[in-house]
């Protein structure tokens, strides 16, 4: 182990785990708004908006994250869509991560017993008012942990936007392994801060989960 | 410069031969991970801790980081200690080990929940610890667990396109040859993409055809 070589690489590391946190955050955000979304249509009473989010959640989760990342990012330009790696990456995940989160929170929502939406509807709520009033409140306690898991799972995938050049963890692990010929040293480096990252967001969405069951 | 699809077809042999090493990788790295997941659970269970301590270390590196990063470890990390292995092979071992660490997880939950009675009776009818392990516990404790552990295969598929990264010739990277040529990216990796799609297709299917044979046999 070269401790020598690990402190003067760290600088970088930690300027790279800035910029994987940066891009999970945003995909994160963008995930779910689009599973927040896609979970919606897919519960909709609308035939066309459920046929929509079904196939997004089957296109998505039924073909690689990598290649849909390529597809925006290099494919992009030709049908008039210019954008740059950092965020064709992030948009690209987060949507690919929004298919997910479209079933984790349709599942949630489905979880919540039948009887509280026909007890609701025959107090005459209306069925914006049941869902807004009875079944979400009761279904997004359910979801943190599922959700949860989504998220570390993002994190990790984070590193599938190296290979467009973004520069987070796994590109400077890369570049590094490339320079120094020490593939152990730089991988223990930047697998510490990605389990970090997941360690510090875990604990988070524990804690959002014991205070969502005690209310 | 818009969309022409018509350049696709002339590659069709070079993708087809891409989606065939997909497939060949998937169900090489499959095997290792659904063996190696039983051999990690066994060591977690039952292992001397000399081999416990690292077999654990090992599930918590690997379940903490990103695929894309224990490739490059596995690659060029054997690289450095002597051992030039081919693409391929750096390929499954990295994706195997991937998941295997993640069939192992589901194969230690479900070892406890297989009844303790069937343990008792296997060693009352004189069998060994291991035997009993290995013909009574271990098979009961896999079945469990098929469905989560295709769900792993799914990914597993999806995740394969990784493996370009360190040069295998697999779906991603015949796409990409196609497109160095060509320069229509948009196109070839839609092309990829489909062809992901149809092969998960099948794997959902023949997985869903597992799982209703289980469920009858028992």
């Amino acid at each position: 182990m070269d401790t020598e070589l690990i402190l003067r690489v760290s600088p970088f590391f930690i300027e790279a785990a800035w910029m994987t946190i940066k891009l999970s955050i945003l995909t994160a955000i963008l995930g779910l708004t689009c599973g927040a979304l896609g979970a919606a249509a897919r519960l909709s009473r609308l035939a066309v908006l459920r046929w929509i989010a079904a196939i997004y959640v089957s296109v998505f989760r039924g073909t690689p994250a990598l290649i849909q990342i390529f597809i925006l990012y290099f494919g992009g330009p030709q049908i008039g869509i210019q954008l740059d790696s950092f965020s064709a990456g992030t948009i690209a995940l987060g949507v690919n991560i929004g298919a997910y989160m479209t079933e984790t929170i349709r599942g949630a929502i489905l979880s919540v017993d039948k009887g509280q939406t026909e007890a609701a509807r025959t107090l005459g709520m209306s069925r914006w008012e049941t869902m807004r009033k009875v079944v979400l409140p009761q279904a997004a306690r359910m979801m943190i942990r599922p959700l949860g898991v989504n998220i570390s799972a993002m994190i990790k995938g984070t590193a599938l936007i190296a290979p467009i050049s973004v520069v987070e963890l796994t590109y400077t692990a890369q570049r590094f392994i490339g320079s120094t010929y020490k593939p152990f040293e730089m991988f223990l480096l930047s697998g510490i801060l990605y389990m970090i990252i997941i360690y510090v967001v875990g604990q988070g969405i524990s804690l959002l989960d014991r205070r969502a069951r005690i209310t | 410069m818009g969309l022409d699809f018509t350049v696709v077809p002339d590659y069709f042999g070079a993708l087809l031969m891409g989606a065939g090493w997909t497939v060949a990788i998937t169900i090489c790295a499959g095997l290792l991970s659904f063996f190696g997941g039983i051999v990690f659970a066994v060591i977690a269970l039952y292992g001397h801790w000399a081999l416990r301590l690292p077999v654990r270390a090992f599930a918590f590196l690997f379940m903490g980081t990103p695929l894309l990063l224990q490739l490059f470890l596995i690659y060029f990390g054997l690289i450095e200690v002597g051992i030039d292995l081919p693409a391929f092979a750096a390929g499954v071992i990295g994706l195997g080990l991937h998941f295997a660490v993640y069939n192992s997880e589901l194969i230690q939950a479900s070892i406890p929940a297989v009844d303790k009675g069937q343990y008792e009776g296997a060693r009352t009818l004189g069998l060994s610890r291991g035997q009993t392990l290995r013909r009574i516990v271990i098979p009961q404790a896999v079945r469990a667990v098929i469905p989560p552990m295709g769900n792993n295969m799914i990914a597993l598929l999806k995740d394969s396109a990784l493996v370009s990264v360190i040069g295998v010739m697999e779906l991603n990277l015949s796409a990409q040859q196609a497109i160095s040529r060509t320069y229509r990216p948009f196109e070839f990796y839609l092309a990829a993409a489909f062809c992901y799609y149809i092969i998960n297709l099948a794997l959902e299917a023949g997985l869903r055809h597992l799982e209703r044979r289980i469920a009858a046999s028992r």
